[in-house]
């Protein structure tokens, strides 16, 4: 592998990094979709480029999926979803967005540490790739956990598995992934549909206490 | 590829599936879903006298073998207790004809999703399966669409989701693992090749894979920091689901965890990873005990007994060495018999009273005898009581525990007593006393109940010879 096809993966794979941390401090719901398919743009730049330099043509399938379906498909969807259901085009968060941020940073702190040091017999791009897909799955996670609407939290998820889709990638040679990605999709649709149907605004989100009792199941 | 029993208990529920989903009428879809989990038990059975080679992406050993019969057994009674219990809903109009069309084909596609997960020799495969049946559930929780139902199928939605998720970041780990020692492609996932292997990986990823397969199964068995989608599930959805979820799905979770731990056990580098499970399944056990006195709701109070019970089964497979995991076994074949017993009666119980609030209940031995006294046999068995097969497996867990590890048996055995304690207290204000609430009728079909609480009692009495072997050679299996 040439430096430049190194080079090029990695800066991907890091821009998936930084792209994180912006939905990180997003406080409205269109910034954060618009955030998220560039999100999927760069998944999908950096699964094309392992494609190639992996020659393994099976992986542009999964590249064209982040194309299609996550930066076209969903972002477009819940943005008529948004305005179909009237959902609060801002975002409440629980964590103020200094703290978010100071966390996100201990969060790929901890994955450079965890993955660099645990890697070291495995191929320099794969040992990297892996230790920024864990950054941005953590990241997702905190994404999910400090949002408390459900539209962010489904932002959250989505960006969560797009660094699942950069593990998977990156590891040459690994099967399955189109099914693995494919499998994700399907996941992904039903979230989304679920909210539609479902109706859902902001989740286990209401002043009233009364249906937060109803929900645990103490009712009287 | 010819037929054999592996594509059997497949392509049946498959098959099923497509037919359900095409037909019309209840009548005649509820005992075609019989018909096709009879099919599919009968396939399982098979699996113990002639059983096909493993491929690249099915396998049938003595484990599997175990759960899938398992499955199958649960997954056929349930078949016949839905029989009545979806006419029932039908009838009362709680459910639609079209939605028990949907609950059909959604039983059959779980079924389905649950027997690939046991067999397939890809923990890519594997992992694929677990995210279908968690799918396939999330719709079944929210079936009656009422407000509390779709936020427990969404609450299981978003926590399963990320379980998953992690269970694939670990999925993905053990391939990095692997992928050196076994070469690059399809091989590097294969369970079977991986574990003559697994000595030579690099044990600092197989730890760090296993933590978060620890983590993303564990919430889908429904471990204490990671349960919080399990009471509502099996509060909100229709009973048999609540019946299957708990008596099987968390045993197919459990059941992948396990392959992990074999796969670190054949590593002398690795972590060990009994610790970690002992830890999260005496969590599990302590917290769920408590828990259990505060429930207003029945089917929450028995979500929480699930958790308890999936607690002390992680524990006893963390634990380790044959007699552990002997009895570890034998509580997750307990448990499963037992705990879909119980919900079979509190789905019938549900249906004369017409509402799951405990406060509702009372003198239920009274009013409906047969329900009454078969729901105290079931929590009897479940709390622990002799002499029945609950008793033998959390003895034989307890037991095994003592000797080798005294305080750990305390925190255990501290655990069980809580968790008695409150079963019965609530048992109390809904059997016994002054009858309270409607007393409605139900066409209730014992059978499955009774067959199911027969053989808890059977085992604990008498255990053929013949049974034990087997369940010895699989615990010998799991190191």
């Amino acid at each position: 592998m040439s430096r430049l096809d190194f080079d090029i993966a990695h800066f991907l794979a890091g821009l998936l990094v930084l792209i994180s941390f912006v939905e990180l401090y997003q406080d409205r719901l269109y910034a954060l979709l618009n955030i998220y398919a560039l999100h999927a743009l760069t998944l999908a730049a950096s699964v094309a480029w392992q494609a190639f330099i992996q020659d393994a043509p099976h992986l542009y399938v999964t590249a064209a999926i982040a194309l299609l379906f996550k930066a076209i498909v969903i972002p477009v969807s819940l943005h008529r979803i948004i305005v179909r259901l009237g959902i609060h085009r801002e975002i409440e968060k629980v964590v103020s967005v200094g703290g978010t941020m100071l966390a996100g940073m201990g969060l790929v702190a901890l994955s450079m540490v965890v993955m660099l040091r645990v890697t070291h017999g495995a191929d320099p791009l794969a040992r990297e790739d892996l230790a920024f897909a864990l950054s941005v799955v953590l990241l997702g996670l905190l994404i999910m956990v400090t949002r408390r609407n459900a539209v962010g939290q489904v932002v959250g998820f989505m960006s969560l598995e797009n660094g699942l889709v950069l593990a998977a990638t990156g590891a040459k040679g690994m099967p399955l992934v189109v099914e693995i990605s494919v499998a994700f999709s399907i996941l992904i649709a039903f979230i989304v549909i679920g909210i539609f149907l479902f109706r859902i605004r902001e989740r286990f989100d209401t002043v009233d206490i009364r249906a937060l009792d109803r929900f645990r199941g103490e009712r009287r | 590829m010819t037929f054999d029993a592996l594509t059997g208990v497949l392509v049946v529920p498959a098959a099923a599936a497509a037919l359900l989903a095409a037909l019309p009428g209840y009548r005649l879809t509820a005992r075609l879903n019989v018909a096709a989990t009879t099919l599919t038990l009968l396939c399982a059975l098979s699996l113990f006298f002639k059983r096909p080679h493993a491929g690249a992406y099915l396998l049938a050993d003595d484990l599997n073998s175990t759960f899938i019969v398992l499955t199958a057994f649960v997954g056929f009674t349930t078949s016949v207790f839905s029989l009545s219990y979806i006419g029932h809903e039908l009838e009362t109009g709680r459910l639609t004809p079209p939605f028990v069309r949907f609950y059909h084909a959604m039983y059959q596609v779980l079924m389905f999703a649950m027997n690939l997960a046991l067999v397939a020799n890809n923990i890519g495969l594997m992992w694929v399966a677990i995210e279908l049946a968690t799918l396939t559930t999330v719709l079944m929780v929210g079936i009656y669409r009422t407000h509390e139902a779709l936020e427990a199928a969404w609450k299981y939605f978003i926590l399963g989701s990320v379980g998953i998720a992690l269970a694939l970041f670990g999925t993905i780990l053990v391939y990095m693992a692997a992928r050196p020692v076994v070469g690059e492609g399809l091989n590097a996932m294969v369970w079977t090749l991986l574990v003559t292997r697994a000595r030579d990986f690099d044990p600092a990823l197989l730890n760090l894979a296993f933590v978060f397969l620890l983590l993303g199964y564990g919430t889908k068995v429904g471990l204490a920091p990671l349960h919080a989608w399990l009471p509502d599930a099996h509060a909100e959805g229709p009973t048999p689901i609540s019946a299957v979820l708990s008596g099987l799905l968390l045993n197919v979770a459990l059941y992948a965890l396990l392959r992990f731990k074999m796969l670190l056990a054949a590593n002398p580098g690795a972590l060990a990873p009994g610790p970690l499970m002992v830890a999260l399944g005496l969590l599990s056990l302590v917290f769920a005990a408590f828990m259990l006195y505060r429930r207003r709701d029945i089917k929450r109070m028995f979500a929480y007994s699930s958790i308890e019970h999936m607690g002390i089964i992680t524990f006893a497979f963390g634990m380790g060495g044959p007699l552990a995991n002997f009895a570890g076994l034998l509580h997750m074949t307990m448990h499963s018999l037992t705990k879909s017993a119980i919900f079979f009666a509190v789905g019938h119980v549900a249906q004369v009273k017409n509402t799951q609030r405990i406060a509702d209940m009372g003198g239920l031995t009274e009013t409906h005898p047969v329900l009454g006294w078969g729901l105290v046999l079931g929590v009897v068995a479940i709390a622990g009581l002799p002499p029945l097969g609950i008793f033998m497996s959390e003895f034989l867990v307890v037991s095994s525990t003592f000797a080798r590890a005294p305080l750990l048996a305390m925190v255990l055995v501290f655990g069980l007593l809580i968790g008695l304690a409150g079963l019965f207290l609530r048992l109390n204000s809904i059997a016994f006393g002054e009858p309270r609430g409607p007393a409605g009728k139900t066409q209730a079909s014992y059978v499955p109940m009774f067959a199911h609480l027969a053989l808890v009692l059977i085992a604990g009495i008498y255990m053929p010879p013949a049974l034990v072997a087997w369940f010895y050679n699989v615990a010998g299996l799991l190191g």
